[in-house]
């Protein structure tokens, strides 16, 4: 059989780590090859590396049995090789065609850009490949899937052979995931190779011929996924055991913590998503909120956490009112809030990660006295939690943005349990980890259960709701349509009460 | 990290060699001996007790001005309105220099704090502004100082004089001057200002580095969203920020009301103090101990130039344009990191 792409003993250095370590990874024509690996293994640097973006200090790489240097991306774009980033590159107010030709602009005699000429071309590549995107439509008007299916266009139009997918299905619903999936199938059909960098062991199996696992830099093997299972997979990657199912007794809830009722909430635009919603978390139990995107969850979330007003109802914590009170004020009531965008709320990324852990608390004894901050008290509490919460990183002075995905993650875990709040909110608390990195996170949020707080998670991976949730609320269109027990209810049921469908009269049953 | 803070401080080292090659290059174009013009100018700002004495006048406001955009732009905002809020500080400590009669002990801090306060209100309205409506601060800024340049002409010639163009010298009990520091000097107009400068920026320095409002400033400034999330008051800390920015500016502008010139004229267009604020701040990369040494830097250049046409017959306008260049290079920054990494990694 003869091979695409080979990238023989790969070595990559940056100062003071080995980011790629005599790594080997062969991908055959026409096949699905996953590169697996946790957050930090090195499977970005390695393509980086391959897209040549990095020079590696040892190895070589070939293209159809010839040795090639790759030393920048357009070498990489002429060999054939196309990269979907995780985090498109599109530009919005531009429609699907600009963004597609954008640098390679088809030109008529007198200069003018042959738009026509690029929609019709676009339709068709679109067509063949089943992409279903229409070429005039601007990005900023369709959904995350289009844009991610935009960005394969784009990789198509350049005449990409070899398609880089970076975690893919990060941005996806479960829906779109089927389509993207079918759209993979189709350009193996049309001859296309496909390379896959996940951590989601379920896609590999669904998806993939075979499998290169990394780990810590170091290439554990090449495994054929028909040979292999979820389990094997997973010990490869992470060097041990994981379990799947989150282990946990039943719950014993207590007493009502949170109380919601008839809450409305708007967005920004001032379109309501929450209408009259009505919640209850009692102590020592978790309620898992599930819910296809833009439900309300965000705002639901934002509305409890004080981020945005609510435009009428109650909110209570432990009885107390606690409706639109500012942030500040909800923080210091008792609340914790893992929150859904971890760069955006959770970090201040260019501060250090030591000065993170403290970033609702800093104004506190013995954090500061008076308005004078204590460096050696909020870095002997960096180091605990850092410890404590398992996060890697080389020290507590270095900037959060350094860190991984997951130790950032684990950071704002251990600082938010830390101020043990009587409700801790948990949004997407383990979107675009490891496994590794989801075991600890849903390990730690059971423990927190077991110790009599209240948790409100929200996810849109069915399986996270499933497995750590003692109850599950079903959301749509801004309001809780069903409360339903993970033990009398399985995937399909709650995909339909989430599409808005009542199920056997399910609507109110508890 | 080391490499990272290392090489934030070649940047401005390196842009300031590369502006004087630079200088030396138009020098020698134009006809003239670059040696013999860095020499003058050398000898125009540290020749002698005078000169000594004439830059660091210069650079006092300099100072000022520099930590009140550096502070500003620690919480993210730009403030362009460093020019205004010198004149404002500088007419309200001329005001009460004239208007008070007081014990020196009382009258001089009270000259300097109206003058702060004065600076502070013009970097209030835009920090609301921008708080409250989200207006952009650089517009409202820029439309802050000509309110202050036509304003403060205004109250010189119909409340502080009778039509004149300058007012009358402030009591001595509001001066900065100091007959000690000027007979060390050859009679230069060297003030007690520089002590308060330098205090001032140990100031910024401790609020930015050592409190907890510096930690929000900062944080609003690199984070807005996670700030809000943290539950700071996003809208008290940009207003606090310009608050303080501008009572930095208004304190530059006390400099040359008590210290310099002991009077306040009809001006018939800006200082440029606040400008060269923007420009010794970015030279400084925004930090305190920076903004003195860019402050020395331009206060040295300026003062020096003055010898150029007469020492080497050099005209003054070159020292601008080396001064242009120095920011120009400190402004195209990343060439100068992109260079000096790759040449790290060749050497290794």
């Amino acid at each position: 059989m003869e091979y695409v792409i080979e990238m023989l003993n790969i070595r990559k250095e940056f100062p003071g780590v080995v980011a790629n370590d005599d790594i080997t990874m062969q991908v055959k024509k026409g096949e699905i090859h996953a590169l697996l690996g946790e957050n930090g293994a090195g499977k970005s640097t390695l393509m980086n590396v391959l897209f040549g973006l990095y020079q590696p200090e040892k190895g070589e790489i070939r293209i159809n049995n010839e040795r090639v240097n790759i030393t920048n991306p357009n070498i990489a774009n002429d060999l054939g090789i196309g990269m979907v980033h995780q985090h498109f590159m599109l530009v919005e107010p531009f429609t699907v065609t600009q963004n597609i030709i954008l640098g390679s602009e088809p030109t008529r005699k007198s200069g003018k850009i042959d738009i026509k000429r690029a929609e019709k071309e676009i339709r068709e590549l679109s067509d063949r490949y089943g992409l279903k995107v229409d070429p005039t439509a601007k990005i900023s008007d369709i959904s995350v899937g289009m844009q991610q299916r935009v960005e394969i266009l784009k990789t198509l139009y350049r005449g990409a052979n070899i398609l880089i997918f970076d975690e893919p299905t990060a941005v996806l619903t479960p829906q779109e995931i089927k389509e993207l999936i079918e759209i993979m199938h189709a350009l193996i059909r049309e001859g296309k190779s496909i390379i896959l960098i996940t951590h989601k062991l379920k896609e590999i199996m669904e998806v993939c011929d075979r499998c290169t696992v990394m780990r810590k830099g170091k290439g554990i093997g090449t495994v054929d996924v028909k040979d292999t299972n979820v389990n094997e997979l997973a010990s490869l990657m992470v060097g041990r055991k994981v379990s799947f199912t989150t282990e946990k007794t039943l719950a014993n809830p207590k007493e009502v913590v949170l109380q919601i009722a008839d809450l409305f909430v708007k967005d920004t635009r001032k379109v309501e998503l929450v209408k009259g919603l009505n919640l209850e978390i009692k102590a020592g139990e978790i309620v898992g909120i599930a819910g296809i995107d833009g439900n309300g969850q965000t705002e639901l979330i934002e509305a409890l956490t004080g981020l945005t007003k609510a435009e009428s109802g109650t909110i209570k914590l432990r009885g107390k009112p606690i409706t639109n009170l500012k942030p500040r004020k909800v923080t210091e009531s008792g609340i914790g809030h893992i929150p859904q965008d971890r760069h955006k709320y959770g970090l201040v990324l260019d501060y250090p990660i030591g000065e993170n852990m403290v970033l609702q608390t800093y104004y506190k004894e013995p954090f500061s006295k008076g308005t004078i901050l204590n460096y050696k008290e909020i870095y002997k509490k960096a180091t605990e939690l850092i410890q404590e919460y398992d996060v890697r990183t080389p020290s507590a002075y270095t900037k959060a943005s350094a860190l991984s995905g997951g130790n950032q993650q684990k950071a704002i875990i251990g600082r938010e349990i830390d101020r043990s709040p009587d409700l801790l909110i948990a949004a997407q608390p383990t979107r675009g980890l490891d496994v590794g990195a989801i075991e600890f996170i849903h390990k730690r949020l059971i423990e927190e259960r077991d110790k009599g707080r209240a948790i409100l998670l929200v996810s849109f991976e069915l399986d996270e709701i499933m497995d750590v949730s003692d109850r599950i609320a079903v959301m749509f269109d801004g309001e809780v349509v069903a409360e339903l027990n993970p033990e009398q209810t399985n995937e399909q049921e709650l995909g339909l009460l989430m599409a808005g469908s009542q199920v056997n009269g399910a609507g109110e049953n508890q | 990290m080391t490499t990272n803070r290392l090489i934030s401080i070649l940047i401005p080292i390196i842009s300031v060699i590369l502006g004087l090659i630079a200088g030396a290059i138009i020098m020698l174009i134009s006809g003239h001996n670059p040696i013999e013009g860095y020499a003058a100018l050398w000898n125009g700002a540290f020749g002698d007790q005078y000169t000594l004495g004439e830059t660091i006048r210069r650079t006092t406001p300099y100072i000022f001005t520099g930590l009140a955009v550096a502070f500003a732009f620690r919480s993210g905002l730009f403030n362009i309105g460093a020019e205004g809020q010198v004149m404002v500080g500088w007419l309200a400590a001329v005001w009460v220099g004239l208007a008070v009669d007081a014990p020196m002990y009382i009258h001089l801090p009270l000259a300097l704090i109206t003058a702060a306060a004065a600076g502070a209100v013009w970097g209030f309205v835009p920090g609301l502004l921008k708080a409250k409506l989200g207006v952009h601060e650089v517009i409202v800024t820029i439309m802050m100082n000509y309110i202050a340049l036509y304003s403060m002409n205004a109250i010189i010639r119909n409340v502080l004089t009778e039509k004149k163009t300058t007012t009358a010298e402030i009591h001595g009990s509001a001066s900065l001057a100091s007959e000690w520091l000027q007979s060390i000097t050859y009679f230069s107009r060297m003030h007690y200002g520089i002590l308060i400068a330098l205090f001032a920026a140990i100031i910024m320095w401790f609020i930015i580095q050592r409190t907890s409002i510096g930690y929000e400033l900062k944080a609003v400034g690199f984070n807005r969203h996670a700030s809000k999330y943290a539950g700071m008051n996003v809208s008290k800390n940009i207003i606090l920020s310009m608050v303080i920015a501008g009572a930095f500016a208004g304190l530059g502008g006390a400099m040359e009301g008590l210290g310099t010139y002991g009077t306040v004229s009809v001006m018939s267009g800006f200082t440029n103090l606040g400008f060269d604020g923007i420009a010794v701040a970015l030279l400084g990369g925004n930090n305190a101990f920076g903004v003195v040494l860019a402050a020395i830097l331009f206060g040295a250049l300026k003062e020096g130039a003055g010898q150029m046409p007469t020492g080497a017959g050099v005209p003054t306008e070159l020292v601008d344009i080396i001064i242009a260049l120095i920011i120009l290079f400190v402004a195209s920054s990343y060439i100068i990191r992109w260079a000096l990494l790759r040449f790290k990694k060749e050497g290794k």
